[in-house]
């Protein structure tokens, strides 16, 4: 018992928290750097598909991406429960797309326009039938570099 | 003054920087997502409005696979389970035995699918993945064979383009049939 009473006693100095800043800005730094804010919200369901043989996407600014699925249940009321496709933040038919594409394609410089990819995220249960539309589309667009957007299947 | 200006060298407290760093980290830590955009990249054939004729090519040289509004697949008029899709494409492709009914060449070697209206997405790219997955095998295996390297982004663009000069992945895609329930 004397033993503790005499080590509680020459308790230690409070540790110094001068540097606990820093620590917190260069985690900040960190997420200021990989934060891509979001560009609005999807208004339908997507659940991507497995599959095993992927490629990476490398330069976000040069994807566009379509989404289609069935809307969200909110959307249900004035949208129906049918697959749709969503171009940017909101609902969109099928002849909106060269618009879509050509709004983006100004903004990227004209050196890197061929590498614009369309990330298609389409989900599981949609059936093909419009997303053979979309592609007909893109390829009478001219986008022809297309990401069909899925996910890496567990390793067991 | 002198003794005026040491007073002055007070230490401001930097106690709430922490609470201020915190805060900003909170707001980016909310805003984050990490979510890397991984996918099966693929490049569309420019449009034309006359479909390609594959009644012209040797039959021998064509890997058709249909797939159905069931998700039922038929590769060369038998129906096969996608388990066995990627064996098959490959020893189509490369055609080891050197049979009859395949393959002439690889550079030859033509696949074509098609699917219907009705055929759900997932099915659609398993059968695509596994078609890449086949020819993705066939050029790590040419190229372990030819550079001793595992075929990768990381490889050189010559040798690249030297496996798939020699095993080019040409996939048609014909219109989809309509028969099948859309969007059920």
């Amino acid at each position: 018992m004397g033993k503790f009473t005499k080590k509680r006693g020459k308790s230690s100095p409070a540790i110094s928290t001068a540097s606990l800043p820093d620590i917190i800005f260069m985690l900040l730094f960190f997420f200021m750097v990989v934060t891509v804010l979001r560009t609005g919200e999807t208004k339908v369901d997507v659940i991507t598909p497995y599959a095993t043989e992927l490629t990476k996407l490398e330069e976000k600014s040069l994807v566009n991406y379509l989404y289609i699925g069935k809307p969200k249940d909110k959307f249900r009321d004035t949208y129906g429960t049918k697959p749709r496709l969503q171009l940017g933040d909101k609902f969109a038919t099928v002849s909106e797309i060269p618009l879509f594409l050509e709004q983006h394609r100004v903004k990227i410089p004209e050196a890197k326009r061929p590498k614009i990819t369309s990330s298609l995220k389409v989900d599981g249960k949609v059936t093909m039938g419009i997303i053979s539309d979309v592609k007909t589309q893109l390829r009478k667009s001219g986008q022809y570099k297309v990401n069909y957007s899925a996910k890496q299947v567990p390793r067991q | 003054m002198a003794r005026k200006r040491s007073r002055m060298t007070n230490e401001i407290n930097a106690g709430s920087m922490a609470d201020i760093a915190f805060l900003l980290l909170i707001f980016f830590l909310v805003a984050t997502q990490i979510v890397e955009d991984k996918g099966i990249l693929v490049k569309l054939p420019p449009w034309s409005d006359e479909e390609p004729d594959i009644a012209k090519l040797k039959k021998r040289n064509v890997f058709s696979v249909l797939v159905n509004a069931n998700n039922q697949l038929l590769v060369r008029g038998e129906p096969t389970r996608i388990d066995d899709l990627r064996e098959r494409a490959k020893d189509f492709i490369m055609n080891p035995a050197k049979r009859e009914d395949l393959a002439e060449a690889p550079d030859v070697a033509i696949i074509s699918l098609k699917n219907d209206r009705g055929t759900a997405y997932k099915t659609y790219l398993e059968v695509y993945n596994e078609l890449k997955g086949a020819y993705n095998e066939l050029w790590n295996d040419e190229s372990m064979a030819r550079y001793g390297e595992a075929y990768s982004n990381d490889l050189d663009y010559a040798k690249r383009k030297a496996i798939q000069k020699k095993i080019p992945l040409v996939l048609s895609e014909a219109e989809p049939t309509a028969f099948g329930e859309e969007n059920q």
